[in-house]
């Protein structure tokens, strides 16, 4: 890393400054009924919206396998998904993807 | 399940935030180790976590600037990574945006995915919450995620030059992700506008990092409502 003390900080900085607008953005700005039904409408679909584009590389390209998609990344991707669906809670799925990818590395079969 | 007063909603933000642990605290330690070890100081390590508080973006400004990146790339790159919370922000703001501004700013400074989520999810199953309870709710699901945010990220710092940061921790988050979008689709609007954020992502992987998300975000979004139309007027 070639930055000197000071690029650093107005890395941190910047990012501190910028996140917090982000995230503060409508919140601060618009306050409670100002938002067009049809953006709200948009807007619930947000998390299954954005989460499943950020995750899809990671799961086809994984990067600890140099970038090729593996049977592993995507069974655990998986296990992860159809049991948090079926039994509706995050935990349980969080559990069964975890146990598919880290079982087989703490057994030491791969 | 009906919240009746502004503590028990505390208490239930705080009892759904819990399972986030899982994911929060092995990410906070490897943030920690990694930061550590690319060579930022322990004040600047922490200075991230306590200020920027979005892991993916602090991981990725990190990747960026271990390749020697222009500053002004590292941040276009790290910011674009949390344009998603505007959208965040913008659906807090029709359940949030009548609370004090000082109220405002705190669920601002900790809207990141997790608090976000779960407190949607609420409001969503109950449309009669009030605005103090849907305050409350939202503080007790960040509030037992960001401190230990901070203290692993300060414990992954400690251990730092010790623990070798190990690759395959990475896995954990989209594995976490996607235990927490399954419960989420409840119908098949939902369905559909995950399958074309997926697509799309995928399409546009080459683009710079965050932007191909957004513009996937944006389609699936449109699909989702166009979807959800057709099935109001597919209702007898």
């Amino acid at each position: 890393m070639n930055y000197t003390q000071s690029e650093i900080w107005l890395i941190i900085g910047i990012m501190a400054v910028g996140t917090f607008a982000i995230r503060f953005s409508f919140l601060g700005l618009i306050g409670a009924g100002a938002i067009h039904p049809l953006i709200e409408r948009m807007l619930r679909f947000t998390p299954v919206a954005v989460l499943p584009g950020m995750v899809a590389p990671l799961v086809l390209w994984p990067s600890s396998a140099g970038g090729e998609p593996t049977l592993w990344h995507f069974m655990a991707a998986a296990a992860a998904l159809g049991v948090a669906y079926k039994t509706r809670k995050v935990v349980w799925g969080m559990l069964a993807g975890c146990a598919i990818f880290y079982g087989p590395l703490i057994m030491g079969l791969l | 399940m009906t919240v009746t007063t502004t503590k028990s909603a505390y208490w239930a933000g705080v009892r759904d935030g819990l399972p986030f642990i899982v994911m929060v605290v092995p990410f906070a330690l490897l943030f920690g180790v990694v930061g550590i070890e690319a060579g930022l100081s322990m004040a600047q390590t922490m200075s991230f976590s306590v200020l920027v508080i979005a892991g993916a973006s602090q991981f990725a400004a990190l990747q960026l600037m271990l390749e020697n990146a222009a500053i002004g790339f590292v941040l276009l790159a790290a910011l674009a990574v949390n344009l998603r919370m505007a959208m965040y922000s913008a659906a807090l703001a029709p359940h949030l945006g009548g609370a004090p501004f000082w109220q405002r700013a705190l669920v601002g400074y900790l809207n990141f995915d997790q608090s976000y989520m779960a407190s949607i999810a609420k409001y969503e199953d109950n449309p009669q919450m009030t605005l103090p309870a849907k305050v409350a709710y939202f503080l007790g699901v960040a509030l037992v995620i960001s401190p230990l945010w901070c203290v692993f990220t300060y414990i992954g710092a400690r251990l730092g030059a010790t623990v070798p940061a190990d690759i395959e921790i990475a896995f954990i988050l989209p594995i976490a992700f996607l235990s927490m979008v399954a419960p989420m689709l409840k119908s098949l609007a939902h369905v559909a506008a995950a399958f074309v954020s997926i697509i799309v992502a995928i399409s546009l992987a080459g683009l710079p990092a965050g932007s191909g998300l957004l513009i996937a975000a944006v389609c699936a979004m449109l699909t989702g409502v166009v979807v959800e139309s057709w099935m109001e007027r597919a209702k007898p």
